[in-house]
């Protein structure tokens, strides 16, 4: 206990040096906090979307960017596709769910979907303010599309053309709210979601066509942007894609199979930011042990005291251990709040560009390692001082000329 | 009490150091005389148990210091070793009633605030219990000194050099305090100098001459030094 509070009024009586050295080893760990925390949401957050999502089916193009339009709505798609060729696709004996994604407009930044209730149902997603879509023109938000725009059931907006903004506004056919979804940290939470029936109404009279002729839409073949699609096998994994790549004019990409590769791309990134960690942290610990070596030499008199008093080479150790853990234990603290800080800053930008959702509230099992990591690169930095006191020479106090 | 026989100490590099022997009773006063390098230093960390002695007999308190271990003998010094350096050593990191607590930490023992401040003022100095080290004068700091020498009440106090850099008056003053200090503990004072003033204040002390019998040691010492 008094070696704890005496190794806390030394540790203060040199206010610069500890501060530095905090700051360093606290710098170190926070770029560790936050690689930890930012991987794992990237790695949850797809995992959640891609959850149960076997094969996407789109026009053909880059099947990354299918994936990413179509799972993630991240990208734009790369076009449409005819729809009498994806019920012929839901007819196949290998597909169990066919999930049909209509994209093309937004409100707001956030991407209006056409789509079939089984969407909502596919992520379990659960409605916090009143009812699903029954009509066409109906709509449901996502619990930020909700947050950000303002909207409340039974308001009513005009989606505008295109997936970034700033189109043309569908003025003549205005949607209504009728319900908002509970926030599910998925892709939903994003989006602005309504019938397939939605999108044609929209854009069949965007392109000159009189509500008249909405029943002769054999004149024109109906389109769809995109397909998600579950298997009924794992099975089908081999042989439908590789069907549907060769017999028709559509594209099929496995989700995991693309992951894997952006992953590896990004992946990239995130171990040279984690290798930028290291090296922080290896710096730190240097610092902490440059300044628990000159205390040693700084003190040497008052450590060769203490011998002088009686105090065994241990407890001398000890008193230099507990300076650095007093500095491991500040350093983690800070280093932690800082972490999941900047990971808080990143979600927050992030969100404006409504790309991937980051938050600054949440912990990790893994970061309890933090600490112990801390605590590893002090005592480690601390080893040689300490060990040096064992060397004190209490009788050089004694001659005259020290 | 302290009694030595037949004293030897080697060092590494092979210089030996011999020291005659000597019998001071309890409570009495031993002046420890001879010219820098000649082994007061050494026979004081003897002494002390900070060293071993390479040959020859120890008893230091009614305790003989070759029957104790190192870790004995560190527990041992805590409670009957009371030491005044000539530098006197206050650490700037804590107050002064901080520095006489240092005493307490290294014999493992729980803090007595009280006995700090029994110990300041039986040196007159209670009222700087929370100043800092440097915001004391010479004198004042010596005595904070001394007060952590005898916290622990100890049997034997070793006094290194403490009258060097003093004038006339306080060098009467401080050898006075400590002879007092040391008589109201009812410890044995061990003052090694080469002051010959310490001898006139002090004639009823005995003294160890160590200057004849280490005299090569002395010149070699001089040598390096020059």
């Amino acid at each position: 206990m008094k070696t704890i509070a005496l190794s806390w009024r030394y540790l203060v009586s040199r206010p610069l040096a500890a501060g530095l050295n905090l700051l360093l080893l606290a710098l170190g760990l926070a770029a560790i906090t936050f690689v930890l925390l930012t991987r794992a949401q990237i790695d949850r957050a797809f995992e959640r979307d891609l959850a149960g999502i076997d094969a996407v089916v789109g026009a053909k193009g880059s099947p990354m960017q299918l994936i990413l339009a179509g799972v993630f709505h991240l990208d734009v798609p790369p076009g449409n596709i005819p729809l009498t060729a994806v019920q012929a696709l839901a007819q196949d004996p290998r597909v169990a769910k066919l999930i049909p994604l209509s994209l093309g407009d937004s409100f707001q930044g956030f991407r209006i979907v056409g789509t079939t209730p089984d969407y909502l149902r596919h992520y379990g997603a659960q409605l916090a303010q009143g009812q699903p879509w029954q009509s066409p023109m109906e709509v449901v938000l996502g619990a930020q599309a909700a947050q950000a725009t303002g909207l409340q059931p039974g308001q009513a907006f005009a989606g505008a053309h295109g997936l970034g903004g700033g189109g043309a506004a569908h003025a003549a056919h205005p949607y209504r709210v009728v319900g908002v979804l509970a926030p599910c940290g998925c892709v939903l939470d994003r989006l602005v979601l309504t019938a397939t029936e939605s999108v044609w109404a929209v854009h069949e009279v965007g392109h000159g066509k009189a509500d008249a002729h909405d029943d002769d839409h054999e004149d024109e073949p109906r389109e769809i942007t995109l397909a998600l699609i579950q298997y009924r096998s794992p099975l089908a994994a081999v042989s439908f894609p590789r069907f549907v790549n060769s017999t028709t004019k559509l594209q099929a990409a496995a989700p995991a199979l693309e992951i894997t590769r952006l992953l590896r791309m990004v992946g990239v990134g995130a171990d040279v930011l984690r290798g930028f960690g290291a090296v922080l942290l290896l710096t730190a610990a240097l610092s902490v042990f440059i300044a628990l070596w000159n205390a040693v030499r700084e003190r040497r008199a008052d450590l060769a005291l203490l011998r002088m008093l009686g105090a065994s080479p241990a407890r001398l150790a000890g008193l230099l251990l507990c300076e650095a853990l007093w500095l491991a234990v500040l350093a983690s603290g800070l280093g932690l709040l800082v972490g999941h800080g900047l990971t808080g800053l990143l979600g927050y930008l992030l969100q404006a560009e409504q790309s991937l959702p980051l938050t600054g509230w949440l912990w990790l099992g893994v970061e309890a390692w933090v600490p112990v990591l801390a605590l590893g690169v002090a005592v480690l930095a601390a080893l040689l001082p300490a060990l040096s006191a064992y060397r004190v020479e209490a009788g050089q106090l004694l001659s005259s000329k020290n | 009490m302290i009694a030595t026989h037949g004293l030897e100490y080697r060092y590494l590099g092979g210089a030996q150091l011999t020291f005659p022997d000597v019998k001071v009773p309890q409570g009495g006063v031993l002046l420890l005389r001879g010219r820098s390098g000649v082994g007061k230093s050494t026979w004081l960390s003897l002494a002390a148990g900070l060293l071993t002695p390479s040959a020859g007999e120890l008893v230091v308190a009614a305790q003989s210091l070759a029957a104790l271990s190192a870790v004995q003998r560190d527990a041992w010094r805590a409670r009957h070793i009371g030491f005044l350096p000539q530098q006197l050593h206050l650490s700037e990191a804590l107050s002064v009633a901080g520095n006489l607590g240092l005493a307490y930490f290294a014999a493992g023992l729980p803090e007595d605030r009280a006995a700090i401040q029994r110990a300041l003022a039986a040196l007159g100095v209670a009222e700087l219990a929370a100043r800092k080290p440097r915001q004391l004068s010479g004198g004042q700091a010596q005595r904070v000194a001394l007060a952590r020498a005898v916290l622990l009440q100890p049997k034997v106090i070793l006094a290194d050099e403490p009258t060097a850099s003093l004038d006339d008056d306080a060098a009467h003053d401080a050898l006075a305090l400590l002879q007092a200090t040391a008589q109201q503990a009812g410890a044995t004072l061990v003052i090694a100098t080469h002051d010959a003033r310490v001898r006139q204040a002090l004639p009823q002390a005995m003294v160890l001459d160590i200057d004849a019998q280490n005299e090569p040691q002395a010149l070699s010492y001089m040598r390096e030094q020059l």
